[in-house]
């Protein structure tokens, strides 16, 4: 276990949900459920987050929405779908406008079940997400090496690493 | 400036024991916080987790330059409390923390992003307001004291809260501001959820953010150390020592207090009110000064 699982910071999207996952995303960061226990923090900020949590089915009008949000977190990151619409859909499924659960647009590592999710659920979500978090920091730092001894090898500039546009899915350390 | 052993001892405590005591007063805050909303809150070393998270992220620029600006404004404060727990000059202390804070309005504007650049304004005013006050400190440690040098403060026969009470509940006024506690804490909340998401800090990330936690750090303690030279008298004697120790934790006690009790205000508000402090407070204190 490194830092990265004791400090998941995360961000929360409201995608075209009823806003019931959403005040129960937000009862799990009250005093009774006191996610910073674990070291949560609600950042609403995509660039200091860690986690992305998602309520609610994905439209044509929030899709850019998601995928700017998730674009701009930095690797390591995971994202948490929290209940049916944010999952598959939901009851929203068949709407002429709704184009689906949030692995439509963007990879999902864990998805939450529930209608409405409960807090304990969310928060055993995170707890999940964490470990995914954790993975992905392990791969990331693998790759780094990897990276760097290959650049050695054929005398490359690791200088370059730094390109802001790294193509969306997938990120930057699974090359 | 000849360096005595006491200053070599003052500069190498600061680097090295700063930022672990900044990290643990941090981690109180959060603790003590979340007893204060019935929650029981992260561990301890919750501060240095996420310092130590920050540095495992990504690196993610989005203007080369605001590094380099995060990175002047961490040195600048070090270099403000190695002057100042060296037993330089105060004086002097003051101006180059405020140099400081500017390279981090700097950073602010660097990055374009609106957000930043509401919070690199608020900032401004934040420091308008702080720092009047922050000189009339200065004047009133020199008239209480004779002297600018943190060295020779501390050898006087009296505490100099003794001759400046006023300045002393004034700079605790100021103190809100400049550890961004909650009613002015309206550039960059500890609490991100606001309308100006992380202010100053909104485009910083990775290592630049662990920076600016590492700064605060030691900025914390430095502020410590301020409200310290009022109540240090004798060389210092032990006995001041614990006054001060006591004084300190009571004065960072108080600020949780009001983090945790007043909701923000307008930075009309904050102008004003901190100008009048320093001006009633802080004008009357001097004014006595000059008759005794």
């Amino acid at each position: 276990m490194s830092y990265t699982s004791k400090s998941p910071w995360i961000i929360h999207y409201d995608g075209s949900s009823c806003n019931g996952c959403d005040i129960e995303v937000l009862a799990a960061l009250t005093p009774l459920y006191d996610a910073e226990r674990f070291g949560v923090i609600n950042t609403g900020n995509p660039k200091h987050a860690d986690i992305f949590v998602v309520t609610g089915g994905v439209n044509a009008q929030n899709a850019p929405v998601i995928k700017q949000i998730y674009d701009q977190m930095l690797e390591p990151k995971v994202v948490v779908a929290c209940g049916a619409c944010a999952c598959g859909g939901g009851v929203y499924q068949e709407c002429y406008n709704v184009m689906g659960g949030t692995d439509a647009i963007i990879p999902v590592d864990a998805y939450v079940p529930g209608c409405a999710v409960r807090p304990e659920a969310v928060m055993d979500a995170v707890v999940a997400g964490v470990q995914i978090l954790e993975e992905k920091r392990a791969a990331l730092k693998a790759g780094k090496k990897n990276r760097s001894a290959a650049d050695a090898a054929t005398g490359a500039h690791a200088s370059c690493a730094n390109v802001p546009d790294t193509p969306g899915a997938g990120g930057a350390g699974v090359e | 400036m000849s360096l005595g052993i006491g200053s070599v001892i003052g500069i190498v405590a600061f680097l090295f024991a700063a930022p672990v005591l900044g990290c643990l007063l941090a981690g109180i805050d959060r603790k003590l916080s979340a007893g204060l909303q019935g929650r029981v809150g992260p561990k301890l070393l919750q501060p240095y987790y996420d310092f130590r998270k920050l540095l495992d992220k990504e690196d993610a620029t989005v203007n080369g330059a605001q590094d380099l600006y995060v990175l002047l404004y961490l040195v600048f404060i070090i270099l403000s409390g190695v002057v100042f727990f060296a037993g330089g000059n105060f004086l002097l202390c003051v101006f180059i923390l405020t140099l400081g804070s500017l390279f981090l309005i700097v950073a602010a504007y660097a990055s374009r992003s609106p957000y930043a650049e509401l919070g690199a304004q608020r900032e401004i005013v934040q420091v308008m307001s702080y720092e009047p006050m922050v000189l009339l400190v200065a004047a009133g440690l020199f008239m209480a004291t004779g002297t600018f040098r943190v060295e020779d403060m501390l050898a006087a026969e009296l505490p100099a809260v003794r001759y400046a009470p006023l300045i002393f509940i004034g700079f605790v006024y100021v103190l809100t501001i400049k550890l961004r506690k909650s009613p002015f804490d309206i550039s960059m909340s500890h609490h991100a959820h606001q309308e100006l998401v992380r202010g100053l800090t909104t485009e910083l990330s990775g290592k630049t953010l662990a920076m600016i936690e590492l700064s605060h750090w030691y900025e914390n303690i430095l502020f410590l150390g301020w409200v310290g030279i009022f109540l240090l008298w004798g060389g210092p004697t032990p006995v001041s020592i614990a006054i001060c120790v006591v004084v300190c934790l009571a004065v960072y006690f108080l600020e949780i207090l009001i983090d945790n009790n007043f909701a923000r205000v307008k930075w009309q508000t904050m102008l004003k009110s901190s100008w009048l402090v320093a001006l009633v407070l802080g004008g009357i204190n001097i004014v006595y000064l000059l008759f005794i």
